[in-house]
Formats: C-alpha cells, structure tokens, sequence
C-alpha cells in the first residue's frame, strides 16, 4: 500500500516544549487513519505540519512521494490537503453558499455569479447527502450541519487527504453515525483521511489504522485488531520507565461527616449526573482520557458550569452552585486552561494571588498592602515562582509559573476543599513532585483534595479514591490497591 | 519543601517608565514654551491669586482631567464611555433648571449630580446587563443626551438659560487663599476616587475585570456589578465637570459645552499610559494626559502660532503617542534597526 | 442574494410608518415634494453612511467622516478660488479621500491600534486642516456649482430629484455592486462576522481593511463635495457631528455594529429616517431641535437591542 501523505522523522519544538520528535505518519488512499494522544501528545502539531499551519524543524513531509513544503493552509489546500476542525472555522453570519465559495467565487463578465456559486454549494452538499437551503446564513444550522458544510468545504475535486480534528465532539448520536457514514464513503471514494477522536468507539468502528502519540513521540501503530483498547489506553497514559512507586501505604478509608455530597449532578450535552463525595483530609481523583467529563465535572461542582439537575451541598447544607457561593464557603477551584481562565496578564504575581481571598472578603474590607505582599512572598517561596519580586506582571513569567500563580491563588483563599484540574500541566519535573507533595501535605492537613489529571502516576501518588470517567459519564470508583496503573486504565478501557 | 527562587526584592518602581511618555511630552512642550518665550512660566499674583501660564494650563485642563479621571476607570474595565459629553450637558441643564425652579444652590447641586449617576446607572445597563458592546452601548446617550439638555432647558422657557450663583460660581471661578477652586475640587475628586479605588478592593476588581472577565468570575468576583459600577463613576465624574463647565460660563448650553470632551479623555487616558485593551487604571496618568493636551493647546495660543494649528498638532501628537505605544510598532521599528546594525 | 432581510424590513417599515405620521398630521406631507426634499437635504450624508456602511461591517468604525466632509468643501472652495473647475477638483479630493482612508486602514492593520482611536486621530487631523485652510466661509463661485443645482429630474407628483439626490443614487448602485458582486464585497462580510475564520478561509486580512477604509474615505469625500456643491460654500465647521449621524443611519439601516450583517442598501433607508424626523419636526413649528437627538437616540436604541436578539439566534450552540 503507497501512502497518500506520509511524514518521515517529522520533529518541531516550541519555546520550551519538545512537541514533535522523529514522528512518522503515514495514510494511504482509501484509508481512514486515526490519530490518538492526550492533550499535548502532539497531534496538533502533526496535523498543523500537515495542513500548512506550521512548518516542521526537520523532516519530511511528502504527498504520493514528492516531497512538499507547505508555508501556509493555502498551499495545503492547493495541493489536495483539506481540513476540518472541532470549532467550525467558517463564518457564521455568511450564508451557506457565501462560506463554500469564499476564495474561489465564480465569475461572469468580472462580477461574481452567484447564481453559479449557489449551484455549486447544492452540488457539493448533495455529495454529502446534504439538502438545506443554502441561502440561510450557516449560524441558524444546527452544529451537526455546519460540520457538514465545513467538511464539504474542504473536499475539492482535487482534494486527496482530508484531516478530520475531533469532528463529533459537538453531535449527538445520530449525528455522529450520520457524520461517520459519510466518512466511509469518502474513504471509498479513494481519500486518505486523517481521523482524530477522543470517542475510542468511533475510532475502532471507522479507523483502519492507529497512530498513538505520547508526548512529542510516535509510541504505537497498527490495526486496531492489533492495538485493542486495552493495549490503546496504557500507550496513552502509562510510563514506560519503571511502574510508579505509590507515595505512601495505600489510601485511607475517610468515613465520617462529609464535607461536600453532589447527588445526580449533571448537565444535559455535557455531563451525566454523577455523585461524588469528599470527606475532610481526602484527596480524590479524576481519571479518564481525553473529553471524558474530568473538567466538566470539576467545574460542574465548583459551579463554574450551572448543573441542571441533581444537588450540591458543603458541610451539610445546601447550595446553588455559583463560583462566589462556592469561594464564599470554602471550596477553591484551579483551572485548566489558565490563559483563558486563570491568569490576569496585566496584573502582578500579588494581584493575582490575592483576588480570590479578597473578592471572598467582599470589596470594602481591602487586604492591607503588607499583607498582600506577605502572602504573595509566602506563596512564591513555597511554590518556588522563578520571578524576581511579586510586582511583576504575570503574563510575562514562564506558563509553569502561571500556573504556579494560579494554584497559590486558590491556596490563599483559605479553602476547605480544594479543586484542582491538571495542576502540573506544563510544570517542570522538579516542581511536579513538589506540587504532588504539597497536594498530599494539604489532605494531611484536613483540607479535601479533587485532583483532576490526564497523568496516572500523579493520581496514583496522591488519591484516596479515584473517579474514573468515560465519555461524560462517572464508570467506577476505586480505592485502596485498586489505586494503580492496570485497574484504572482496564476500568477507563472497559467496553 | 525547598525553595529555589531567589531573594525577593520588595518592590521595584513599576510607575515610572509608564509616566515616562507623558513626562517627556510636558518637557518638550515646556521647553518649546521656554524657547518662545522667556516670560512662559512666570507666576504672579494679582487680586489674590496666582496667575501665569502654568496656573492657566492646569486650570483648563481641570475639568477634562476630572471627566478622564473616570473615563480611566471604564477603560480599565475594558469599556468606553462616549457619552461624557452628553452627560456635561444634561447636567448642566438640570442644574440652571433645579436654580431657576428656586431650589437651594446645594440641593441643585445634588440633583445635578445625581442625574449624572443616572446616566451612569443607564449606561452600566446596557454594558452590564444587557451585554451590548460599550462603543455601542454609550453611543445612544451619546447622539440623544444634548437633546435631552435642550428639552429640560425647554421645561423652564428656555429663554434666558443663564444663572447666578455664589457657590456654584465660587466652586468654578472662584479661589481659595492664591488657588483656584476648581483645582483644589479637582485635586479632591482625584484623592477621593484614588481612596475608592485603591484603599478599597474596588480597583483589583476593576482591574481583574477589564484583564480577564471570564478568571474574575471563576475568582469570585462579580463582574456585572464591577461593570456597572465602572460607568457609575464615570457619569458621576462627568456630572462634576458638567458643574465646573456650566457654573464658569454661566448658563446651560448643551449643544457646544463640553464637546468633543469625550475624545479628550479618552485620549488623556491613553497618553497617560492607559491600553484600551483594559486591565490598568492609571488615575495619575490621566491626570498628566489632560495636562498634556491643555499645555499643548496653551502653548500653541501663547507661541504666536495660529490657534488653527491646535488641532493637526493634537492629532500628530495622538498618532505618535498610539504608535510608541503599539507593540507592532516597536517591534518593526527594532527589526529595521537590527537590520541596518547588520 | 438573499441575506438577513428583516432589520431591513423593520427599517422600511419604519420610514413608512413615520411618513404615514406626517401625512395624518400634516396636509400635503405625502408628496414626492416631500420625498425629493429629504433626498436632496440628505444626499451627502447618505452617501458618508455608505462608506461607512462598508467599513463597519467589516468590523470597523470611521469617526472621520465629518472632518472629511468639511476638508472637502474647503478645499474645494480654495481651489475655486484659483480658478479650478469643481470637477477638477472633486476628482482630486476623492483621490485624497480614497488615500487618506486607505492610511488609516493600513495604521489599524499593521500597528494593532483600534481603528476607532486611529480615525478619532483622523478626526481631529482634517478638522485641524480645515481651520489651517480657511477660518471663514468661502463661496464656490464656479458657474458649474449653479448648472449642478439647476438638474432636476422630475418626479410624478410635482417633486423632483435633485442632481446631489441623483448622484447619491448612482454612488448607491455603484456600492450595491462593490458588496455583492465582488469577491471584495464578500471578503468585508467574512471579515466583520469572524476575523478568525476568515483569515483560515483565505480572505486577506490586511488588503481588505486597507481597501475597505479607502472606500470609506472615498465615500466621506465624495460626500463632502456632493455637500460642497449643495451649499455652493466651504466651511470649516461644516459636517461636524456627520460621522455620527453617518452611523446612526448605518444602524438604523439594519448593519450590525459589530460587522458582518447588513445590507449596503440598508445606509440610504437610515438615513431617510434621520432626515424624515428632521423634516416632521421642523414642519411643526413648535417642536424644537432637541426631539430630533431624542428621537434618534431612542430608534437607535430600540435597533440595538433588536439586533442583540437577532445575533444571538445567529450564535451557533456549542455543547460546552
């Protein structure tokens, strides 16, 4: 079999970041190819390479065995490549046809024919067994056609490899087998198609082959008969270096008065209701891949996302979850994505470490300067924040800092329950270990501990009990020596 | 746990490069002046007051520093208000209404400016709220608030708009010892809002808003009501320059007074160091912004030059300003450097 | 093609109802006299608001429109007075109009600075310039300026389009074909209704903000010579404020402030609205200045809010 697309030895590095290293990839025609990672694994990376986006630091990029240089999407695009992504990049406002024929508009006598581009639109959607009235503007479809119509945008006559990032994230079951069937009868017409999924039933009912990659690094392909789930999930998340040493003796069994009880909790679209329970002095884990519900979760019960169904309540009362409800009786929240959402760029390291514990104080009661300064001092030596003084700007230190700056925010809001989503994302090794060590220092101290992680051994390190979730849903609760890499990955693989 | 971070400073001097620009500027203006005119910066005092350029300037640039004064606190939110100018107007109206209808001096005062926190109060609903874009959302005070000035000046007859009042003319013209009044209200209306914002939580918040609304509200922090209260200060500043404006020239004029005040103070606040972008109030820098603008158009009227030049030389002092600021700027600029270093 | 036609539809169901006001307290109100006035009185602004139709759906604002206006008349009025032909000289100011957008566009690009404080600079340059050409009013005395007004194309009715109504028309259709018939047209609406997704789509960014400014610069130029011409004056003062009635006639013509939605069409039933309400009060003697801000005001409120609604059934849903 000749490969359509095929990258040899690709590597990139980003400031700071390994994302790429010797990576081969390759899809042949009439292949759907899927491409499997945690985030920051690097298929970004791969898939911006292939379609223009970003050029590799070495390697080879080729299509039917010519080497190629893409410098920018169009040349991707004239050479056949196309692309579709998780966010619909089209316009909203414009209308179906407007977003098909943009950029190649047909003419007539100089002027644009839109009479010819509607035709066109229809044509190209009728391909895809689409029928809609191409004269509304996208934004009134439903996101399941907007993909539809993203995905007949990129299918040229000539395209010959179409790049497939996440495409179901957003559909329904329905949609999804609808969108799938399509994908078949792409791959029968002869298009080599990169297929990207964190919904591991999708990749094994439509992939041919599987790519993992771990951490810049190509750590598996093969059938999937070759790389069952079983076999997918530890190449995805395990460590090849010697198995994790558990920290301490196998988790404690916490009973008594619970600090915080979510009964059913859930979101329509976004999260199965769930129950969870922390008790004080407990550190409990998040585990699952990918866009399985761990962030969702955690926000569903820090009230950063409103629930519409099932209950919350803190030390015994109950409570309408909203992030000031929540802050005000003792539940602090780190975020994820903490350029979006965590750090205040323009404000200091103190500003940024001392707003939660002030918006908690009210605003009339100011913590006084020397306070602020003591707090921000206290934090940036126990965290180790690399930075010369506590009045520097936060949007200028290292992405580990940030979020060095972000956990010390939710530290010093005094919580009693702790809610942390990927806490060392992007941390270097040695301030990993230290942030491991402190989460376990909190619990010791009585505080209750949610730790959502992609990373096992850092579960493993510092949970009691560990969630495992899959597909937006809690499937099991382990704790004791259940706490360890084969039975968490065999429960988030389990059919 | 160990600590690898190094030994901590206490704190560095973060203002001063940011009140470099605005610094600079005054010093080149004042040493144009210099050059001019030897007699540029002579104060004297005549009738019990001082007098002199300097006075002068900082005199007219009070009530445009007064209304950037709050003009900053919304832009620090991320916002504009374009209404300010509007909002001078209807102030002064309800002001020569509330004098005409007999009420108290001081009673009308207040009523003046309550009406500028109303505007406020509008304003922050559609921001906050109602979520419609702040350019837009100050807009419609904005094209309909001189009218509104005219209609309440219409309550009254209309006919003879013009007032006297001691204490509201004292406020505005008068001085206290060798200074003017309205500097010293100024000064006061800059320390009180500096109180409000820095002594209380209330700037973190505003600031924390204007940076990253969405970390705010994960932060805790109400960010609708911080909005709100943003343009609440701003109306209310304005209502005070809307006084200061009215009681000078005695009379309400809504159709001229205080036009083009809007883009005065937005242009004080981002020559004062203060982004767009939102996330830093500079109260100081909008102060010195003002300055800036008046000493300009001062030294253009005093240098002989025709006051027709005032305008071009604001807008060349704008654009240079903008492109110091603007990072892509600096960036080209440094490259080319670089370039011809090779 | 079909776009977004309701905020269009509710405009011109606007302006009929207003008319129909007129007609019901007026006698000889509903006239083409009537309707011919408002055209003429309005022509230049029209025109200023298609420009900035353009600009501000491609996500933009230009606040030097009336700068322009007024730099316009004077200069024309200076170059009358040395004996140049008005034709001549229009020719030259719209050239100067086109380019001195087209800066704009390109320091708004290139140095990342919001277009609204780059034009508000843009302002405060012309009007400056105005002052440094002349302080006073000066006549265009050019026996053209009085065979331009003398045109009139006759309506049913007894009413007539007058030449700077004429020629608005013609800058209309002219416009009409810029936004719908070139790829340039459909480049401004992907711009102003997702920066982003347009520049993966292949719109160029940086080209389509120069030239979308140069058309609003030409636009605003062409406005103040049409103005010129109509007042047979330059004056320095002259359009001050126009940039605001030029965007309120956008909105009320059903463009969405924030870009991409709107007809271009859209500018001239705004800006019939705006004269129309001038025109109801000033026919009624007691009424004074002050209703027509108000009024304005409260339209362009109630359009906003109606557009707040209509964007957020445009909003696609997403899951999280």
């Amino acid at each position: 079999m000749t490969a359509r697309i095929e990258i040899v030895a690709a590597a990139k590095t980003y400031p700071g970041v390994r994302a790429l290293d010797d990576v081969d990839f390759h899809v042949a025609a009439g292949e759907v190819h899927a491409l499997l990672g945690e985030n920051g694994a690097g298929k970004s990376t791969l898939i911006k390479i292939m379609t223009g986006a970003a050029t590799a630091d070495a390697g080879e990029l080729r299509l039917d065995g010519r080497p190629m240089r893409f410098a920018s999407p169009a040349d991707a695009r004239a050479a056949g490549v196309g692309a579709v992504y998780q966010e619909v990049n089209l316009v909203p406002t414009l209308t179906v046809t407007e977003n098909l024929a943009l950029g190649r508009l047909p003419r007539r006598f100089g002027l644009v024919d839109w009479r010819a581009a509607r035709v066109q639109a229809r044509l190209r959607l009728r391909k895809l067994g689409v029928e809609i009235d191409v004269e509304r503007p996208l934004g009134v479809y439903s996101i399941a056609i907007q993909q539809l119509v993203a995905i007949a945008r990129a299918l040229d006559e000539d395209t010959s490899v179409l790049v497939l990032d996440e495409p179901t994230a957003s559909l329904d079951a329905a949609e999804t087998a609808r969108l799938l069937d399509i994908v078949r009868e792409l791959k029968g017409q002869g298009l080599a198609i990169v297929f990207i999924s964190h919904f591991l039933d999708q990749v094994y009912a439509i992939a041919d082959r599987l790519t993992v990659l771990r951490n810049g690094r190509r750590v598996g392909v093969g059938t999937p008969q070759e790389i069952p789930p079983a076999k997918l999930v530890p190449l995805m998340l395990g460590r090849e270096l010697e198995a994790v040493e558990r920290a301490r003796a196998a988790g404690q069994t916490h009973t008594g008065e619970p600090i915080l009880v979510a009964q059913g909790l859930g979101k329509t679209r976004v999260m199965a209701p769930f129950d969870l329970t922390l008790h004080p002095g407990e550190a409990v884990g998040l585990s699952g891949l990918l866009g399985a519900g761990r962030t969702e979760s955690a926000k569903l019960i820090f009230g950063a996302l409103r629930a519409d169904s099932g209950s919350l309540k803190i030390a015994g009362e109950k409570i309408n979850p909203s992030p000031r409800a929540s802050l005000a009786r003792g539940i602090a929240f780190c975020p994820e994505d903490r350029k979006a959402e965590g750090i205040f760029a323009e404000l200091s390291i103190r500003e940024n470490i001392a707003i939660a514990l002030q918006s908690k104080r009210g605003w009339l009661k100011a913590l006084s300067r020397a306070e602020q300064d003591r707090l921000a001092s206290e934090m940036i030596e126990a965290l180790g924040i690399a930075t010369p003084d506590a009045e520097k700007p936060v949007g200028q230190l290292s992405g580990g800092n940030q979020q060095k700056a972000v956990l010390a925010r939710a530290l010093v809001s005094d919580p009693r329950v702790l809610i942390l989503d990927e806490p060392t994302r992007g941390i270097d090794v040695g301030a990993h270990a230290e942030i491991v060590a402190l989460i376990r220092r909190l619990a010791g101290q009585g505080l209750a501990v949610l730790v959502a992680s992609s990373e096992l051994e850092e579960l493993i390190a510092v949970s009691d009990r560990v969630a495992v979730l899959r597909d937006r849903a809690f499937v099991g609760e382990l704790s004791g020596a259940d706490i360890n890499q084969q039975t968490i990955m065999r429960t988030i693989a389990a059919p | 746990m160990k600590s690898f971070s190094p030994p901590l400073k206490i704190s560095t001097p973060r203002a001063a490069p940011r009140l470099l620009w605005p610094l600079v500027a005054l010093a080149l203006i004042f040493a144009v002046d210099g050059i001019i005119s030897p007699h540029f910066f002579a104060i004297r005092i005549v009738e019990g007051r001082l007098f002199g350029n300097l006075v002068d300037i900082v005199y007219r640039a009070t009530p445009i520093a007064i209304v950037a004064l709050g003009m900053a606190i919304v832009i620090g939110t991320k916002g504009i208000d374009l209404s300010v100018g509007a909002i001078i107007a209807i102030v002064g109206a309800t002001l020569d209404w509330r004098i005409h209808m007999g009420d108290p001096h001081l009673l009308a005062l207040a009523i003046a400016l309550a009406a500028g926190v109303a505007c406020g109060l509008w304003n922050g609903l559609l921001v906050a709220v109602l979520d419609i874009q702040p350019i837009i959302a100050t807009l419609i005070l904005m094209v309909s608030g001189r009218g509104v000035g005219l209609m309440i000046n219409l309550i009254y007859g209309g006919s003879d708009p013009s007032f006297e009042s001691p204490l509201l003319q004292g406020l505005s013209t008068g001085h206290i010892g060798l200074i003017p009044t309205r500097i010293l209200v100024g000064i006061g209306l800059w320390i009180a809002l500096w109180a409000l914002v820095r002594r209380t939580a209330l700037g973190l918040f505003l600031e924390a808003v204007g940076a990253n609304p969405k970390a705010a509200e994960l932060a805790g922090v109400e960010a609708r009501a911080i909005k709100w209260a943003a343009y609440v200060i701003s109306g209310f500043m304005a209502a005070a320059a809307g006084v200061i404006l009215t009681a000078d020239t005695h009379t309400s004029d809504p159709v001229s007074i205080g036009l083009y005040s809007e883009l005065d103070a937005i242009l004080a606040v981002v020559i004062g160091g203060g982004s767009l972008n939102g996330g830093r109030i500079y109260l100081l820098g909008a102060v010195l912004g003002a300055v800036v603008i008046q000493a300009l158009t001062t030294s253009i009227l005093t240098s002989g030059l025709p006051p027709e030049y005032n305008l071009v030389v604001k807008a060349g002092v704008v654009l240079v300003v903008l492109l110091l600021q603007s990072a892509r700027t600096r960036a080209a600029v440094a490259r080319l450097a670089t370039g011809r270093k090779r | 093609m079909k776009r977004t036609w309701l905020p269009l539809a509710a405009t011109i169901a606007v302006f009929v109802a207003l008319f129909g006001v007129g007609g019901a307290l007026y006698n000889h109100f509903l006239s083409s006299l009537v309707l011919g006035d408002i055209l003429d009185d309005n022509a230049f602004l029209i025109i200023a608001a298609i420009g900035a139709n353009f600009v501000i759906l491609s996500g933009g604002i230009d606040l030097s429109i009336g700068s322009m206006i007024g730099f316009v008349g004077v200069v024309m009025a200076k170059l009358d007075a040395f004996g140049w032909h008005p034709l001549a000289s229009a020719a030259v100011m719209i050239v100067f109009g086109a380019g001195f957008g087209a800066c704009q566009g390109l320091i708004i690009d290139f140095c990342e600075i919001q277009p609204f404080i780059v034009t508000l600079a843009g302002l405060f340059l012309l009007r400056g310039a105005c002052f440094m050409v002349t302080l006073d009013s000066l006549p265009l005395r050019h026996p053209f300026v009085s065979d331009f007004a003398a045109v009139a194309l006759p309506l049913p009715g007894g009413g007539f389009l007058a030449s700077s109504a004429l020629a608005m028309f013609a800058a209309l259709a002219v416009a009409v074909v810029i936004a719908h018939k070139t790829s340039f047209g459909a480049n401004v609406y992907a711009m102003g209704g997702d920066r982003t997704s347009a520049a993966l789509m292949g719109v160029p960014i940086r080209a389509t903000t120069v030239k979308v400014y140069a058309l609003g610069g030409l636009y605003s130029a062409f406005g103040g010579v049409i103005y010129a011409l109509y007042t047979s004056s330059g004056y320095p003062l002259a359009g001050s404020g126009a940039e605001l009635s030029a965007i309120a006639a956008v909105v009320l013509g059903g463009t969405l402030l924030t870009g991409g939605i709107g007809l271009v069409v859209g500018a001239l039933f705004g800006g019939m609205i705006l004269g129309l309400i001038a025109t109801l009060i000033n026919f009624n003697g007691s009424l004074n200045g002050a209703w027509i801000m108000i009024s304005s005001g409260v339209l362009l409120f109630v359009f906003i809010v109606m557009q707040r609604a209509l964007v957020g059934s445009l909003t696609p849903r997403s899951a999280s």
